[in-house]
């Protein structure tokens, strides 16, 4: 296992160096200067030309892309062209903001998601199983951006339940530790304030956990429904053992390995795929500072974070493989 | 068995479904509102340091935090005073001499004086930096040493007294100096203005917290009397106009920039909201590259000129929150023609001068629509077609193109539009900085992007620019635009009123032509 571990982790490296290559020269083929851009219309070329230098932008590619990995060797991610802050100071609260959105959004995915596949499948040609996969049909179909603002109109603006945006009270903020606000809230002991935290969430993280909780429970429904037609579960039965045993000791734990690929990579596309979703809802994720970003060719800002955000992406699928493995022994040695 | 099981399992899921969703009713807290105003806007400022900055939604935050030493009206951009009391210009328009005003203070305690402005001054104008200090090099034309910069010394002569003297007249020296990125800064801070702003404004900086809100509070010892109204302001970005309109409904936020003209009615309609409306400084038009066929044919402009309906244009795609335009520059700008008479739309006009021109069958061409929507052209693909619906009528065949915004820009400036609709928002309230910074030969490669360049008309506007006397000027700029009108390297098409919502309870907010507002009388009811 600690083999394995080690050749799997070893294996990440060549991805993130082929990762950052592309990020690196993908941006600098969009046309569009930063100097140009932040100086706006009002600048004369003169300006433009000074600043430039100032960004090192006038330096060879290679050049600026050695300097670059030589600065992420040393933990520097560099500094953001727009604001000059250091990037690594700048981005854990966009990133703290979109993981507990996407942790909060998949909480309520696999919950759901995972009930509703198993009891589907226990019950197949139920209503409550075409009820289910209907509704699955419709989350995996609708566009977030639509059921977003639907979620709005219906649950902010007309009954007013929930706000319309944002992460906290804006009259009384969160002091902030850790910047997962759930978790500050916790530790200050302001459970108003974890109530106010729970309720912006709620509507971003809906829209958000539509899709992934539609995959998986549709995944964990075929998955299930292999697994019961074996002959260990109808033994399990025979022997009168009660259903929800059967359902949620025996026949879970084997039908949970193809789900649980299924919530790897759906948790990996939730971090990087939050922008639409933290745009409809003003969620300061990561996902807005990278396309912000992206709007000012602010060059190392969307090199960093779109690294980041790979890099938890295969460390994702990298606890996922290792979880298989210990899930099932056999999987390790093949 | 089977059944009551399947039941149970059902309740649980929509049990836990109803416990995530509603951890409690109730919209949000309604703490402390009082005096709390949040201002809703599409983005997040880039810096708090007024000299270094170019964005609107900097300068929005800017304002409120610094004074400069003269300001503009209310409503207006006339001249008025602020840090400096009063002023003396000599005759021949090279000395300016500011008296300031005794007791202000900055917010960290520091005093404001003459030897203050000095070091503002001293900082930007030593810089050299046009990367850094955009502003300043283009409106006091570059650097000291530079050829063409203005100013060549501030010196203090006493605690109270400040003498500009400058190497040659510019005359819209004091609207420059209005104007929000010559604020003035605590020189204690200047390292630290970027992030942690310390001006001598109504309002002191707390905090920000990045891509979602700037907050500021009361300067309790703001130098006009019993001002400001509220005690705290804080700046929120929300990038979506119908989300932000969502808020504004819901009443977490109370006042809001960017409201889309096709939401207005709805707007008045609700007894809740209110509108404003902010005086028009800006002008959206229809450019022609006029170094590429066929515009280089000063008649083929005029043809298109008399082939754009911009009445109907208002009234779809501005709500009627627009004027039609005729010149390259506002009505409310001093030296305005106002006895230009507007190219009438007009087809057959239109198609008997392409004839003359040599296309009697008209042409194939490219017509940009901006991707973004601004307060001069709230939807540029759609006005875009609709402008290219009318050209097809004459035979000219524009094919509607479109690029991200930076990349827009910067193809345009390069000269690869042939047809490119886009607009300008004035930052001074002066006519130079409309037809000057837009259309002269000067500017070809930075704003003027019909590259349009015409001796006579350089030499008017270059005289204009020194030319201290109002009455000259406005006769100078007078003659420019009927030159302008001749060549017609643009179609003017509109001067727009951007449309601003706030909840019924706003009082005194007065939307300034520049399009960034003090909020110091501003109060809630």
């Amino acid at each position: 296992m600690f083999a394995y571990t080690i050749r799997r982790i070893l294996m990440l490296i060549p991805v993130l160096i082929g990762m950052s290559l592309i990020v690196f020269f993908l941006i600098r083929a969009i046309p569009g200067d930063p100097a140009q851009i932040i100086l706006g219309q009002q600048a004369s070329q003169q300006a433009v030309a000074q600043l430039r230098d100032t960004l090192g932008l006038d330096e060879p590619w290679y050049v600026q892309y050695f300097i670059y990995m030589k600065d992420l060797l040393t933990g520097d991610l560099g500094n953001s062209i727009r604001t000059h802050a250091p990037i690594s100071e700048e981005i854990w609260p966009y990133f703290a903001a979109t993981l507990e959105l996407s942790l909060f959004a998949m909480f309520i995915a696999v919950f759901i998601g995972v009930n509703a596949g198993i009891i589907s499948a226990w019950f197949q040609n139920s209503w409550f199983d075409y009820v289910a996969m209907l509704l699955a049909l419709i989350g995996v179909s609708m566009p977030i951006f639509w059921l977003g603002l639907m979620e709005q109109w219906a649950l902010a603006v007309e009954w007013r339940i929930f706000p319309t945006s944002g992460r906290e009270s804006i009259l009384d903020p969160v002091n902030s530790i850790t910047n997962l606000y759930v978790i500050d809230t916790i530790i200050q002991g302001r459970f108003d304030q974890l109530q106010t935290v729970f309720k912006h969430l709620t509507l971003p993280g809906v829209a958000l956990a539509t899709i992934p909780m539609a995959i998986i429970a549709r995944m964990t429904r075929s998955s299930m429904l292999e697994v019961m037609r074996s002959d260990y579960i109808r033994t399990a039965r025979a022997k009168g053992l009660r259903m929800f045993w059967v359902v949620y000791k025996h026949s879970l734990k084997n039908a949970f390995i193809p789900v649980l690929t299924v919530i790897g990579l759906q948790m990996g596309l939730l971090l990087g795929g939050a922008i639409l979703t933290e745009t409809i809802f003003s969620w300061p994720g990561i996902g807005r500072y990278i396309y912000d970003a992206i709007g000012f060719r602010d060059y190392p800002v969307i090199q960093s974070g779109i690294l980041i955000i790979a890099l938890v992406f295969v460390t994702i699928n990298l606890l996922v493989d290792l979880l298989y493995a210990a899930i099932d022994p056999r999987i390790k040695y093949q | 068995m089977k059944k009551g099981f399947l039941i149970a399992l059902a309740t649980i899921m929509l049990l836990s479904v109803a416990l995530v969703g509603c951890s409690s009713s109730g919209g949000d807290d309604d703490k402390d509102k009082a005096q709390a105003l949040v201002f809703g806007r599409g983005g997040d400022s880039v810096g708090l340091d007024p000299a270094t900055v170019t964005d609107g939604e900097s300068f929005k935050v800017i304002k409120n935090v610094y004074d400069t030493l003269v300001e503009y009206g209310e409503q207006d951009t006339d001249v008025n005073p602020s840090l400096a009391e009063d002023w003396e210009i000599s005759d021949d328009g090279l000395t300016y001499t500011f008296m300031l005003r005794e007791g202000v203070k900055f917010h960290n305690g520091e005093d404001f004086t003459a030897d203050a402005v000095v070091k503002n001054f001293e900082r930007w104008m030593t810089s050299g930096d046009s990367g850094k200090y955009a502003y300043y090099a283009s409106m006091f034309g570059g650097f000291k040493g530079d050829e063409g910069h203005v100013i060549k010394s501030v010196e203090a002569k006493d605690e109270n007294t400040v003498v500009f003297t400058l190497n040659r007249p510019q005359a819209p020296f004091l609207k420059n100096l209005a104007m929000t990125p010559f604020s003035i800064g605590a020189p204690g801070e200047f390292d630290k203005l970027e992030t942690e702003p310390v001006g001598t404004g109504p309002f002191k900086f707390v905090s920000w917290k990045r891509n979602d809100r700037i907050t500021l509070e009361k300067n309790e010892e703001y130098w006009k009397e019993g001002l400001p109204k509220l005690d705290k302001v804080i700046f929120r970005a929300i990038p979506d106009n119908s989300n932000r309109l969502n808020a504004l409904k819901t009443g977490e936020i109370h006042l809001m920039d960017g409201v889309n003209p096709s939401d207005v009615a709805e707007i008045e309609d609700n007894s809740d909201l209110q509108t404003f409306f902010r005086p028009s400084m800006n002008v959206g038009y229809l450019g022609f590259n006029t170094e590429m066929e066929p515009f280089t044919n000063k008649k083929v402009r005029q043809a298109l000129n008399h082939a754009v309906d911009k009445e109907s244009l208002i009234k779809a795609f501005y709500e009627g929150q627009a004027e039609p335009a005729k010149n390259p520059m506002p009505p409310v700008i001093d030296g305005y023609n106002d006895e230009i008479d507007a190219y009438p739309f007009d087809l057959e006009k239109a198609k008997q001068l392409l004839a003359e021109a040599g296309y009697p069958d008209g042409f194939k061409t490219e017509l940009w629509a901006m991707p973004v929507p601004r307060p001069y052209m709230p939807n540029g693909k759609k006005a875009a077609e609709a402008i290219a619906s009318n050209f097809a009528k004459i035979g000219v065949d524009a094919e509607i193109v479109s690029f991200e915004w930076g990349t827009y820009l910067e193809k345009a400036q390069k000269g690869e539009a042939p047809m490119f609709l886009l607009g300008w928002t004035g930052d001074n309230g002066d006519a130079d900085n409309f037809l000057y910074t837009l259309l002269d030969k000067d500017t070809i490669d930075s704003n003027n992007y019909s590259r349009f360049a015409n001796d006579e008309l350089h030499e008017i506007l270059v005289e204009a620019q020194s030319t201290p006397e109002k009455e000259k000027r406005a006769e100078l700029y007078k003659e420019a635009q009927v030159i302008l009108h001749e060549e017609s390297p643009w179609v003017p098409l509109v001067h727009s009123k951007p449309a601003l919502a706030g909840m019924k309870n706003v009082e005194g907010f007065k939307p300034h032509p520049t399009g960034s507002d003090k909020l110091t009388n501003v109060s809630l009811k």
